[in-house]
């Protein structure tokens, strides 16, 4: 099965309204689903576990059994040029499915195929009609926040070591 | 020719066992966990990523202790363990001006937006041996401030507004990104190749080049425009998703050198530069490979390339520790049938030449007897 033909599977609309509707859910929740995975990302495979297991979950199965590989990560001449390979990373994978048909997808760096498969569940439940909800607030909310806190400190540690760097004028002038 | 010495298994079975033995050491003394390696031999794990090629810190972390702290023979088993991978795709391009930044310094302004922040540094350090570090050290809770919420842009973006400073090139439409691992050097080579190579290659190495082109072998003038290091996301295309996937942060450095300036009769004279990216906190490493990188752009900017630091064959075959190590250790392998040939032919000669020397000395030895 190949697992890139079940996404974009928009229905061809009969008024250019409806399809413009469509397009609009569809962007809403590929935003969303993105900002879930940006949190999830970040999370230990533990961390995410721990909130997942007071939900009642429906049924799901592996569509894609976790697998790690290799990302070539890019950088940019200067910062904004032409881009170049900087060098490669470990990278983990794994696909979900929900017995509605909501289908999940987890990546993440690294090689803990069991944070994949979490990262791919919940991506599958952010899309369900009946589970989107409650992941977002069980789930993704709570790791955000701890997420932001850690932030927030490393920010607030480096900021105590900017300096106000001043120049003396020597002799007389 | 190629005749190959077998035997040994057993002496080299045994060898690996004493190794093993050596590596552990002395078995009171607790064992290092790879996280102690992370933690705190964290610049170490950084290099082994740059010059591996591999970003992941457990695996660096592992290849250290397994090469009992050899950090070249470290980065050799790490590009070993990429080779097992398949590859995925590649990355977006990551965005260093978008960096949660740890430290970030400008040599070059006081004043940059976002401020000159220092971060964990060794700089003004005195260098003197701490023997408070010896056991038990308790570091203080850091320091905090309100984290400011300005934005801290690339010192040559704010050199680029005003037109100071050359702008960054830009990839020709539909142009594919050059890939060492993929496909061999060809020279002349294109400048993503190049930082590739150069990313990858021995920080000693580029230490050292860079430091020719200071001392006058390729003299271009050097300022840091600035290095920062810190926190930048990934993201990657996955097809079967349909977007760019976020797939967590990595820790960067990054170094903007800003070079001598150069204009000709169509364009006004600006600033040029040199660009240094590695993995980790790698600030020698990406500021080596700044100078370097601009020393190569000689023949782009119409410079005399005379020194070794602007000869990008020479540079470019010469970085990378993986294959430099390789070829000298290789010397020390079995070279017997090679070295038997030699000698057979070394004594061939030499008896050719002590017989030809005996019949030309012979009349002379006898005239000076008999003076």
């Amino acid at each position: 099965m190949k697992l890139s033909s079940i996404i974009d599977n928009l229905d061809s609309a009969s008024s250019v309204k409806s399809a413009v509707d469509q397009v609009t859910q569809h962007n809403t929740q590929q935003a969303q689903r993105k900002a879930a995975m940006a949190v999830l990302a970040h999370a230990e495979a533990v961390e995410i576990a721990a909130r997942l297991r007071d939900l009642a979950l429906p049924a799901h199965q592996d569509l894609r059994a976790p697998e790690n590989g290799l990302v070539m990560l890019r950088g940019r001449v200067g910062g904004d040029g032409a881009p170049f390979n900087l060098g490669e990373t470990t990278v983990s994978r794994a696909a979900v499915k929900l017995a509605s048909g909501e289908v999940g997808f987890g990546y993440t760096l690294g090689r803990d195929g069991e944070k994949a498969r979490l990262i791919a569940l919940c991506d599958a439940l952010v899309q369900s009609r009946d589970f989107g909800g409650l992941v977002e607030r069980s789930v993704i909310a709570p790791l955000r926040e701890q997420l932001m806190v850690r932030r927030t400190r490393a920010a607030e540690e480096a900021a105590a070591t900017k300096v106000d760097f001043y120049t003396m004028v020597r002799g007389e002038g | 020719m190629y005749v190959a010495v077998k035997g040994g298994e057993r002496a080299i079975e045994n060898a690996h066992r004493l190794l093993a033995h050596k590596r552990r050491g002395d078995q009171n003394v607790a064992e290092i966990s790879l996280d102690q390696i992370s933690e705190q031999l964290g610049l170490a794990v950084d290099r082994v990523m740059s010059e591996g090629s591999l970003y992941d810190r457990e695996l660096a972390a592992l290849a250290i202790k397994q090469a009992r702290g050899d950090l070249i023979e470290a980065i050799f088993l790490v590009r070993a363990f990429r080779a097992t991978l398949p590859r995925f795709g590649a990355s977006e391009p990551v965005d260093t001006g978008a960096m949660r930044v740890q430290r970030r310094v400008s040599a070059t302004f006081k004043d940059i937006p976002g401020g000159q922040i220092l971060g964990p540094t060794f700089d003004y350090t005195h260098r003197l041996l701490d023997p408070s570090l010896a056991e038990g050290f308790v570091p203080e809770t850091p320091a905090a401030a309100e984290a400011s919420t300005v934005p801290t842009p690339r010192v040559t973006d704010i050199l680029g507004r005003d037109g100071l400073i050359e702008s960054s090139p830009q990839a020709a439409d539909g142009a594919s990104v050059g890939d060492l691992t993929r496909e061999p050097l060809n020279f002349p080579a294109d400048r993503d190749l190049r930082l590739q190579n150069l990313a990858r290659g021995d920080e000693g190495f580029l230490l050292a080049m860079g430091y020719s082109t200071q001392r006058g072998y390729g003299r271009n003038h050097p300022f840091v425009g600035e290095i920062r290091f810190g926190e930048v996301e990934v993201e990657f295309v996955a097809e079967d998703v349909g977007f760019a996937v976020p797939l967590g942060a990595i820790e960067l450095t990054e170094c903007q050198m800003v070079n001598q300036f150069k204009g000709s009769a169509t364009e006004a004279p600006c600033f040029t530069r040199g660009y240094g990216l590695a993995f980790g906190q790698s600030e020698r490493k990406t500021m080596s490979m700044a100078l370097v990188d601009r020393a190569l752009r000689a023949r782009e900017l119409g410079e005399e390339a005379l020194a070794p630091a602007q000869d990008e064959e020479f540079v470019m075959s010469h970085s990378d520790n993986v294959q430099a190590t390789g070829f000298v250790e290789h010397l020390k392998l079995p070279h017997y049938v090679d070295f038997q040939s030699e000698l057979g032919l070394l004594r061939k000669l030499r008896q050719e030449f002590a017989e030809a020397f005996a019949d030309a000395n012979a009349p002379d030895a006898m005239k000076e007897a008999a003076e």
